[in-house]
């Protein structure tokens, strides 16, 4: 790889970038895709790219001074300046903001988002002392959101990782399509929730619409109340001391375990019966050969 | 036709993936010659009280009072090795022969999880190099 500051690399086209890092020049033939951990490898906590920010530093700001692409690019502005605490007042329903962050950041909104809100994000903890829109924390990657009132639809839509908690209820298809991490409800789930869920543990405190976890791989869904009705293939299973263990630590961090404890939560998991992706493929690979 | 059969194999001892490269354990899965489904279980929930010293640093620095996306992240087997799947290059990632495993899956996991976030957030990672080429100035 050649070694070009980030300035010199500034100057040229994506496709000179990309020359020039020797992504289309390497020679591939005989080369193992193999990758392996090294043991020494230096202690780092955050990407090598993200700058180096202080919680006890804090600032504020006001989302009626600008739309939301500015008030974005103003959170990795101030990220960049060391702010570790950032609040943002008035956000006044605003979609898409908070979105993308890569790196360690408290990130307070006063006041209600609309859809897609903090979406993409990996690694910062967010409060939002108000409502959200749909598709609150899609495709989150790790790190904490906290909703402390109701949230939409496609809550936590194809969410990878982190925690991912409202304390009041959601709309339906909560964690459609969801492929790890934690989202927590502290009231009740709509129809269809975990649909097509891949991984990960949903918990709900109150009750589940229709269709719970309708055509789920794989993954864990607790439920404190009713259920309406199961989907395809999830299945109900034995509710483990692990489990019970885990679901009050977790519930615990955010102040949410009910007053009559965890005991009574139903565990919900894929029936493994749906896994026919692999159907066709004995006669594909023979009309090949 | 859907719905008839559980079609995976189940996992019965933790070397199973390491003495039987393949493992291919239901009759589905010898017939169309792979294996279906993960090499470990999704689903095994963490044991806090066997965090190494570097997870518990890593959550205090992030400001998270648990493993948070760590907890989805487990030691599987790539063709007979101990590996981890790295969600940012698709991909497994193998653990060397100079680190011992455990005899128990929760410890196992709990050394995967080190080695991952060693390695995404190091320089030899390929999503460095992407993003030096890819990225907007």
């Amino acid at each position: 790889m050649a070694h070009l500051s980030d300035s010199e690399l500034k100057e040229l086209t994506q496709e000179e970038r990309v020359k020039a890092l020797g992504m289309t020049t390497e020679q591939l033939t005989g080369r193992s895709m193999a990758i392996e951990f090294d043991p020494d490898e230096k202690s780092r906590f955050v990407y090598p790219w993200a700058p180096d920010v202080d919680y006890n530093k804090r600032t504020e700001i006001d989302a009626d001074d600008g739309p939301t692409t500015e008030i974005n690019t103003r959170i990795r502005n101030l990220m960049a300046e060391g702010y570790g605490s950032i609040v943002i007042k008035n956000p006044r329903g605003k979609h898409g903001l908070g979105v993308g962050i890569l790196n360690r950041l408290n990130l307070i909104f006063e006041g209600s988002l609309g859809y897609f809100a903090v979406g993409l994000n990996d690694g910062p903890n967010v409060r939002i002392n108000g409502r959200v829109g749909w598709s609150c924390g899609e495709n989150m990657m790790s790190g904490s959101i906290v909703v402390e009132k109701n949230a939409g639809s496609t809550f936590g839509a194809a969410i990878r990782g982190g925690d991912l908690v409202c304390k009041g209820s959601v709309g339906s298809r909560t964690g459609i399509d969801m492929k790890g991490g934690t989202i927590i409800v502290g009231g009740d789930t709509g129809a269809l929730s975990g649909f097509m869920m891949q991984r990960g543990r949903m918990i709900v405190c109150g009750n589940a619409g229709k269709n719970l976890g309708d055509s789920m791989y794989d993954g864990t869904i607790y439920i404190g109340g009713k259920i309406q009705s199961l989907g395809v293939d999830a299945v109900p299973a034995e509710l483990t001391e692990l489990d019970k263990s885990w679901l009050h630590r977790k519930l615990s961090l955010y102040g949410m375990v009910p007053e009559q404890g965890i005991d009574h939560f139903t565990k919900i998991v894929a029936g493994k019966q749906l896994w026919n992706y692999d159907n066709l493929e004995p006669t594909e690979k023979k009309l090949i050969l | 036709m859907a719905g008839t059969k559980y079609r995976g194999s189940e996992i019965s001892d933790i070397d199973q993936f390491i003495k039987d490269k393949d493992g291919l354990g239901s009759e589905r899965e010898v017939e169309i010659g792979q294996h279906i489904g993960y090499r470990y279980d999704v689903n095994l929930v963490p044991d806090h009280d066997r965090l190494t010293p570097f997870l518990k640093e890593y959550m205090e620095v992030m400001g998270w009072d648990d493993l948070n996306w760590l907890e989805d992240v487990h030691m599987g087997y790539e063709d007979g090795k101990p590996a981890v799947f790295d969600r940012n290059i698709n991909g497994w990632v193998r653990v060397p022969d100079s680190i011992q495993l455990p005899d128990n899956q929760q410890d196992r996991d709990m050394i995967a999880r080190e080695l991952l976030i060693k390695f995404q957030m190091s320089d030899r990672h390929p999503l460095v190099l992407l993003r030096k080429a890819y990225m907007k100035f």
